[in-house]
């Protein structure tokens, strides 16, 4: 059906389009991971009451999400060169795919951290543990199966976003997809693409329920 | 032989308030509490009566506005953080809803407070499997708290509580979650570890029996306030306030709004006689018996009843002069 040429060519792809979306997911996690962690301590009646910092990263959050990942990627073009030293190409895609998906993560986060019954970080403070304590072995280790559940559902979002840089220089599937089925009509290769986007996701979302379920020590 | 007379808990003109919407709401007001060690004190009130704020500013999870905790004899009111997480590690509490960590077998629970003590991993599991074992569970070491039934949970949670050899167990409505039966084993193992290991107990509850069951002191906490306090035995014996009448007597009784209600209680001798039938005779008018019941306090059974006397006032100062020479205690209910 397809030349080995464009077999090569949708295989660098996929590639190009996993190492995005997994280099993307790692930095967002770093980052996202962090605020998730202290918009649930800052928050009224956290173990770390601190209104005005969360109230500062709450509105960050909600003013990242809002702008669309299209409009952001050209807006950041300025910092992908300074730290990319280029703005095209799959590691120049990673910066606004992070500065994208890591407030996207943060909530993610934050919405598994606060399923922890407040019971048992209570139960924590009564034996002495200090907040990072709190945070290290009873917040993160308890939400464990629902943080792994987030994490399938931000790598597909970040995934999506990938495709979509492709039209602003980016790689992968996404760049194929725009190149093949839009610009020349190809839609053959468009289809081909878009059948490889969902089996990737598949995938994540198949590995991502596994892990959850077998984390998961509440069901057994 | 050393012996420490101080207090382990004295706490002194506390003070819990809270500000909501522009006006100061007391949850708790000029508490004056002495627990001594060894004591099963219990502190018993209606839910909102302030007993669970009031625990959790034994141990400071709550800070009081006002008055002083003391603490073998130190005030931790002014205890920074890190002084505070050691005095915790001296006070063990257990929970209603039991509060496990739901990712960590049995095992692995008992071992947390020694994780976050610094203990070493091995020591940590070697007291944790003692602990299981003291608690009756040492075959459930590595089952997770979703494969154990409710009083198994709060066996878990004693052990874990235990973990870092603390002087005092605070227990907030251990029991209340649990059916009778796992309540009474629950009680008799902290009446257990009570005896065994010298430990402190301090029960909050909202039910008399729990208290009449195992403590030997009891304070009762209304609107914020202590409405009473002294041996289990004086207040069920001789109640001062309407607070503590009302924990002693079943609330249909309360609702007898008649008049020359008396109340009897009966110790252990008073109960091999026929006391009434004596009364009776002594009296010369029949008596009526509104309610009768029997409680065990501390072990021993003991009777309580309400009558009524004859309306004939010479009849009636008959029935109290027998009741006066025979040892009972007659005690007037007309202010219930």
């Amino acid at each position: 059906m397809f030349d080995a040429e464009t077999i090569s060519m949708l295989l660098e792809g996929v590639w190009d389009t996993l190492y995005m979306t997994l280099v993307s997911t790692f930095f967002s996690y770093v980052f996202g991971m962090v605020m998730g962690v202290v918009l649930v301590i800052c928050r009224k009646g956290g173990i770390r009451p601190c209104p005005a910092l969360y109230a500062v990263l709450d509105v960050v959050v909600n003013l990242t999400r809002s702008f669309p990942f299209l409009i952001l990627m050209i807006a950041v073009i300025p910092l992908t060169r300074l730290l990319v030293g280029t703005s095209i190409g799959n590691n120049a895609t990673v910066v606004p795919l992070v500065i994208a998906a890591a407030p996207f993560v943060a909530r993610l986060v934050e919405s598994s951290l606060l399923e922890v019954d407040a019971g048992v970080v209570e139960a924590a403070q009564s034996m002495g543990a200090s907040t990072m304590q709190i945070i290290l072995k009873v917040l993160l280790p308890e939400a464990t199966p629902s943080l792994i559940n987030g994490s399938a559902i931000a790598t597909t979002t970040i995934l999506g976003y990938s495709a979509m840089s492709g039209a602003v220089g980016g790689g992968g599937l996404g760049k194929l997809a725009i190149m093949y089925g839009y610009n020349r009509y190809q839609t053959d290769i468009m289809f081909v693409t878009v059948v490889l986007l969902i089996i990737i996701v598949q995938i994540f979302q198949s590995i991502g329920n596994w892990a959850t379920k077998r984390s998961d020590r509440r069901i057994s | 032989m050393f012996l420490n007379t101080e207090p382990i808990i004295r706490i002194e003109h506390l003070e819990k308030r809270f500000l909501s919407k522009n006006t100061e709401v007391y949850a708790l007001k000029d508490i004056n509490l002495t627990i001594e060690r060894g004591d099963i004190f219990g502190i018993i009130g209606k839910s909102g009566a302030g007993k669970s704020t009031l625990v959790r500013c034994i141990n400071m999870l709550e800070r009081p506005t006002g008055g002083s905790i003391f603490f073998k004899g130190k005030d931790i009111c002014g205890f920074n953080d890190q002084a505070l997480r050691n005095v915790r590690r001296s006070m063990g509490m257990i929970f209603q809803q039991f509060n496990l960590l739901m990712q960590r077998s049995a095992l692995d629970n008992v071992c947390f407070p020694l994780e976050l003590a610094g203990v070493s991993k091995a020591d940590a599991r070697e007291k944790a499997r003692e602990l299981l074992e003291l608690v009756g569970l040492s075959d459930r070491a590595g089952s997770y708290p979703s494969q154990l039934s409710g009083g198994q949970k709060q066996r878990v949670g004693i052990a874990r509580a235990l973990a870092t050899n603390p002087d005092v167990l605070l227990c907030d409505e251990a029991t209340s979650a649990l059916d009778p039966p796992t309540t009474e084993s629950i009680l008799a193992l902290i009446k257990d570890i009570n005896q065994r290991l010298g430990i402190t107990v301090i029960i909050i509850t909202h039910e008399m029996q729990i208290i009449e069951k195992v403590c030997n002191k009891v304070a009762i906490i209304s609107h914020g306030r202590i409405a009473e306090t002294g041996a289990v035995q004086d207040v069920f014996f001789h109640p001062r306030t309407e607070e503590a009448r009302q924990l002693v007597l079943p609330e249909d009784i309360q609702a007898l709004r008649g008049r020359r209600l008396y109340r009897i209680v009966f110790n252990g001798r008073s109960s091999f006689e026929p006391v009434i039938g004596n009364m009776v005779l002594a009296c010369g008018c029949p008596i009526n018996i509104m309610f009768a019941a029997t409680r065990d306090i501390g072990g021993t059974a003991f009777g309580q009843m309400v009558i009524q006397l004859p309306e004939d006032k010479a009849a009636l100062v008959r029935a109290r002069d027998f009741a006066k020479e025979s040892g009972i205690l007659l005690e007037e209910m007309n202010n219930v």
